[in-house]
């Protein structure tokens, strides 16, 4: 049942960049999870007080674990906590995996084409580690707009799924720096439509950031022709603001 | 009592009155929709209310706005557990648009431009508890936010407010819709936290 509470032990930490850290939860029972899911996390402190998040979940450790990626937000109640505070060995409750909208499954056939904006590749990240366990042959890319190189959320697995085979495609938009020799600048219709599966392609799109880029994303497709009921999205966070 | 995180404080906004279980306050309005954000021209705009008998009644944009008009203050609270105090809205009642609606079915599904439904029962929209909202905050409502018009629902959890209404019909039975398939509650009641299946 999902929204039942479960007990995890956290048994790694791992900073994926300054701000942003995933955390590994092992459960007592077999915990599943779809490519895209979401879960609750809740806190309780000393005196009783408690609150909760919703994490996209970034991949599961079969069969009793899973993973989620938490960026650090300036103003959050919980993430700072989980990203500064929180240790292996400790334990928290989660409630979930849950949602069956902005989710891969491996028995989809048509071509994937994601678009992540900062913290918003988490749940697209699910996804892509899906297909590959699942060996899925499905043609699937990503598109990922992030602040600067140092920014970049699993950087070493995108680089070894670049350069396997098949690869995963993966193209960078940095807005603020850049490496050498690549470009600076925002997304526009401009350096997107190039960079990612055509609408002859027919791919299945899923789009996460903050709502700002989800739907200027959104609507350059839109007015590109891919049609409106191919595109999913999702808000990084859940919530889009301070949490 | 669950967990204890023993260096965990938080921030404690939750003593407050009128906040339910699991919520916190936030002072922006988050946005959160499963796909493009629809553009509706207001001159295409329509609202039908279709009865168990087949018979539609519809309401083009300006029949709409010559409807009587409610202006009123609620709070909202998100399933995603953010809820906002002291939202201001402008539209007509549900009750106003089921005058002269004869009909002895218990639900309603209510669809929006763009493909989403959500299914209600009467007893939550009728008596002032539900409205077509055009305005908030004084300004027209914007799309990403539903606009030009959606259904607010104060009482449950804000998913049940369809952003981009464009009508309802009779149900006998309290079918699903869109996110009560996809794994959430098909009531919704924040302060029973009916969150999920």
């Amino acid at each position: 049942m999902s929204r039942t509470w479960r007990t995890a032990d956290v048994v790694e930490a791992r900073f994926e960049t300054a701000s942003a850290r995933t955390i590994a939860l092992q459960f007592p029972d077999p915990v599943d999870s779809i490519g895209g899911q979401h879960v609750d996390i809740r806190l309780t402190a000393p005196d009783g007080y408690t609150a909760v998040r919703s994490y996209s979940v970034a991949g599961t450790l079969p069969p009793t674990g899973l993973e989620i990626t938490v960026e650090e937000l300036e103003d959050g109640e919980v993430s700072p906590y989980l990203v500064r505070d929180l240790t292996v060995g400790d334990q928290v409750e989660m409630r979930g995996p849950v949602g069956g909208w902005f989710v891969w499954q491996p028995s989809d056939t048509s071509p994937v084409q994601l678009i992540g904006g900062g913290s918003g590749v988490v749940p697209l990240m699910a996804m892509v580690r899906s297909h590959r366990a699942a060996g899925s042959t499905v043609p699937m890319q990503l598109l990922y707009s992030v602040r600067s190189p140092s920014s970049v959320i699993y950087r070493g697995e995108l680089e070894k799924l670049e350069a396997s085979s098949p690869p995963l495609p993966v193209e960078y938009v940095y807005t603020r720096e850049a490496p050498a020799g690549e470009p600076v600048g925002r997304l526009s219709p401009a350096t997107l439509m190039p960079r990612i599966l055509p609408p002859a392609a027919d791919p299945a799109v899923f789009i996460c950031g903050a709502t700002g880029f989800v739907e200027a994303v959104a609507a350059w497709l839109v007015e590109a022709g891919y049609p409106e009921g191919r595109i999913k999205t999702e808000r990084y966070g859940g919530t889009g603001d301070g949490s | 009592m669950g967990i204890i995180s023993s260096g965990f404080r938080g921030r404690r906004n939750k003593d407050q009155p009128g906040l339910p279980p699991g919520q916190y306050l936030t002072e922006s309005f988050p946005v959160l929709s499963a796909g493009p954000t629809p553009r509706i021209d207001t001159a295409e705009w329509e609202f039908q209310l279709t009865t168990e008998a087949g018979q539609v009644h519809s309401w083009s944009w300006d029949d709409f706005q010559n409807l009587p008009q409610e202006e009123f203050t609620v709070d909202i609270h998100c399933v995603t557990s953010w809820s906002k105090f002291g939202t201001r809205w402008k539209g007509v009642s549900l009750d106003t648009f089921f005058q002269d609606v004869d009909t002895s079915h218990p639900y309603t599904m209510f669809s929006s431009y763009g493909g989403y439904t959500t299914n209600l029962p009467m007893e939550d929209i009728l008596n002032g508890k539900a409205w077509i909202v055009h305005q908030f905050d004084g300004e027209d409502l914007q799309p990403a936010h539903g606009g030009p018009a959606r259904l607010l629902v104060p009482h449950l959890y804000f998913w049940k407010s369809a952003k981009w209404v464009r009508g309802l019909r009779m149900m006998e039975r309290n079918d699903p819709g869109f996110w009560e398939t996809n794994g959430y509650n098909l009531h919704g009641d924040p302060w029973l936290e009916e969150r999920y299946w």
